[in-house]
């Protein structure tokens, strides 16, 4: 904001433009406390506790999407069945082979992170080498994602599955409940998103991220293997789906839809953490599952999925640059 | 050695002479027609990406429907109150998105189309939910009533139930194609050209680039709605898995067949696509009708891909008029 300070509701508006984050926190913690007054501290804590879990898995599909975007410019709408092919490989692992439901987490990451780098290899690389215009790569993502859910969908047929987990077990502390596995999602979830945190934040492979999506001609010049950077995002991308679509299974139900039906909400966590911010998608997701789960105390649950929709629209009309982005043109 | 025992795949030819079997394809291939025409505009022409296109069908069925189950208007009113509906509902997403960058504005299409069929299974008082609206289309059995009689008279001893649909949809298809190829060669039309090309350069000859766009949105709105009640005469009911995304995703898969930029391309692109999509139905395969299905979204898949990667004019585009938004 240049010029001169402005006074009173004016540079109230200015402080909040200049820090976003910051007034994202407050608007999340007046809620909370709003919710903790009206509806209790009790049914907040629960809530807050189930919109982690979601939150996890929002905020580990929506790095991946966010990474590709930012360093390949590819909006990719199959990323949703990469999660969708994770989850069956878990199921694969952990009810025909009937092996325990961690080493089908394991298998399913590995292979969805392979998914990603073969397609990389198949398609998107020789699309950039064409200088393909971006409505010829969202088609072909489209494509992608057709091909995937069908495939999975004759292989498997589209009736609902579940894992072979525990879900009637629950741990209870403090006087709220949860569910072993979910706690098990949720755990897993957290400390996998602060691990890629830190890696994107303090290795030399984040710093070449960062850098290619600033530009990938500029890191080339500056003796960047781009190749290599853009397969390790692939892997990443892909083995952090598999993982999302993995952990969402356990605590729902494995069908084809699974990951397409996400992709609406991974979109808002995006688009809310700034396209092509990594650590923005990662708080902003924790944000959504939050306040998907607690709008739950408020309305009727059938709605929940709704508030997805509702923050995806209002955050791409009033702040598309994000809580975290920069203004840039959008 | 029959035919049959030679190939390995065989084909039951008998149905490709089945005067039913091109009637139901005929009318889906005239309902895409109108809904991609709307693609053609936007996306062809004008060098917006709606990825929404399903959202205008599903609210201009529902309304119509609505409007004649609850409201008691009648099928022939009910038609332009639910255009002018699916038009304003257009301009309220195409207000603030189409500020938006080309991406983005794919991204919230295709959101407020799939926020509209989450309304449609969750309102149910007003929308029946899941299980969906019947019952408005009597006024228009009778005018399909009519045609069976005229058709008969003509010497059709039998004629299809589906027919009168059939004429009545490519007659709107038609004139559509040829209203829309009109409006392309006057100076309106070139300058949703020239935007296409370079937003910035028609903005420098003092173009409102945003009016535009608006009005090719709302061009794309109001035939999205027409193809809305063609969906709903075609089942007679409607619900809201005949407004899942994927719908918009065939429309895109017709689009590009025909080739951008060509308004008859889109019709030719409709024809070829649900005759070979409909047609796999048909295909001797040994698998349940599950898989099949399966198989032919596969395709369709592939189609796209393959499409993209290699001929991305389509059969009748031309490749300079694709300048896709770099």
């Amino acid at each position: 904001m240049t010029g001169a300070p402005r006074t009173g509701l004016a540079s109230v508006r200015d402080w909040a433009d200049a820090n976003p984050a910051r007034v994202a926190l407050a608007i999340v913690v007046t809620i909370a406390l709003a919710l903790v007054v009206t509806e209790g501290l009790q049914n907040t804590a629960q809530t807050s506790l189930n919109g982690l879990s979601y939150g996890a898995i929002y905020a580990l599909g929506a790095v991946g999407l966010t990474l590709v975007y930012g360093i390949l410019k590819l909006t990719n709408f199959a990323h949703g069945d990469f999660l969708t092919f994770g989850a069956y490989l878990a199921f694969l692992v952990n009810v025909t082979w009937e092996l325990p439901f961690a080493l089908g987490v394991v298998v399913a990451v590995v292979a969805t992170a392979m998914l990603g780098l073969f397609f990389e290899r198949l398609m998107w690389r020789p699309m950039r080498g064409k200088g393909a215009g971006m409505l010829q790569l969202l088609l072909m993502s489209i494509g992608l994602a057709l091909v995937l859910r069908n495939t999975i969908q004759f292989i498997w047929g589209s009736e609902l599955r579940s894992m072979d987990v525990d879900v009637f077990s629950t741990v209870s502390f403090l006087g709220l409940q949860i569910g072993r596995t979910e706690l098990f999602v949720m755990i897993i979830g957290i400390v996998v998103l602060l691990a890629v945190g830190l890696l994107l934040r303090y290795s030399y492979l984040g710093k070449q991220m960062r850098a290619l999506s600033d530009s990938v001609d500029l890191a080339e010049t500056s003796g960047i293997d781009t190749t290599r950077v853009i397969t390790y995002t692939w892997l990443l991308a892909g083995g952090l789906a598999g993982l999302a679509g993995a952990l969402i299974a356990a605590i729902t139900n494995v069908k084809p839809e699974l990951g397409f039906e996400l992709l609406l909400p991974i979109f808002a966590v995006v688009v809310l953490g700034g396209i092509g911010n990594a650590f923005g998608a990662l708080s902003a997701g924790l944000i959504l599952g939050l306040v998907i789960e607690w709008s739950t105390l408020v309305i009727d649950s059938r709605w929940k999925l709704a508030i997805g929709f509702v923050v995806l629209i209002l955050a791409l009309i009033v702040r598309p640059q994000g809580i975290f982005g920069r203004a840039r043109t959008v | 050695m029959s035919l049959t025992e030679l190939l390995p795949i065989a084909i039951s030819f008998e149905e490709f002479t089945d005067i039913g079997f091109w009637t139901s394809v005929g009318v889906l291939a005239g309902t895409y027609t109108i809904f991609a025409l709307g693609l053609q505009i936007n996306v062809g022409y004008t060098g917006v990406i709606n990825f929404g296109q399903v959202g205008f069908a599903a609210i201009g069925a529902y309304t119509m429907a609505i409007l004649v189950t609850d409201a008691s208007f009648s099928f022939w009113l009910a038609l332009p109150v639910a255009v002018l509906v699916t038009i304003l509902f257009g301009l309220v997403i195409g207000m603030p998105a189409l500020r938006l960058r080309a991406d983005y504005f794919a991204i919230t299409t295709i959101a407020a189309a799939e926020a509209i069929r989450f309304t449609a299974q969750n309102a149910r008082d007003l929308t029946g939910g899941n299980q969906g609206l019947l019952g408005f289309s009597d006024d228009w059995d009778v005018v399909s009533d009519r045609i069976e009689i005229w058709l008969e008279w003509l010497g059709w001893s039998n004629p299809e139930t589906l027919f009168p649909l059939l004429i009545v949809v490519w007659v709107v298809a038609l004139l559509a194609a040829a209203g829309l190829s009109v409006l392309q060669r006057t100076p309106w039309g070139r300058v949703l050209r020239a935007i296409r090309e370079d937003e910035d350069a028609a903005r420098a000859l003092g173009k409102n680039v945003f009016v535009y766009k608006l009005q090719s949105l709302s061009i794309a709105a109001t035939l999205g709605a027409i193809s809305g009640f063609f969906i709903a005469l075609n089942l007679n009911f409607i619900n809201p898995d005949a407004f899942q995304p994927l719908v918009t995703f065939l429309g895109y898969a017709v689009l590009i067949l025909g080739g951008l930029a060509s308004y008859w391309g889109v019709a030719v692109g409709a024809i070829l696509f649900w005759t070979v999509l409909e047609g796999l139905r048909y295909l001797d395969l040994p698998f349940e009708d599950a898989e099949i299905a399966a198989i032919r979204f596969i395709l369709v898949g592939l189609a796209l891909i393959l499409l993209m990667a290699f001929r991305p004019q389509g059969i009748f585009g031309k490749r300079e008029e694709m300048v896709l938004g770099d």
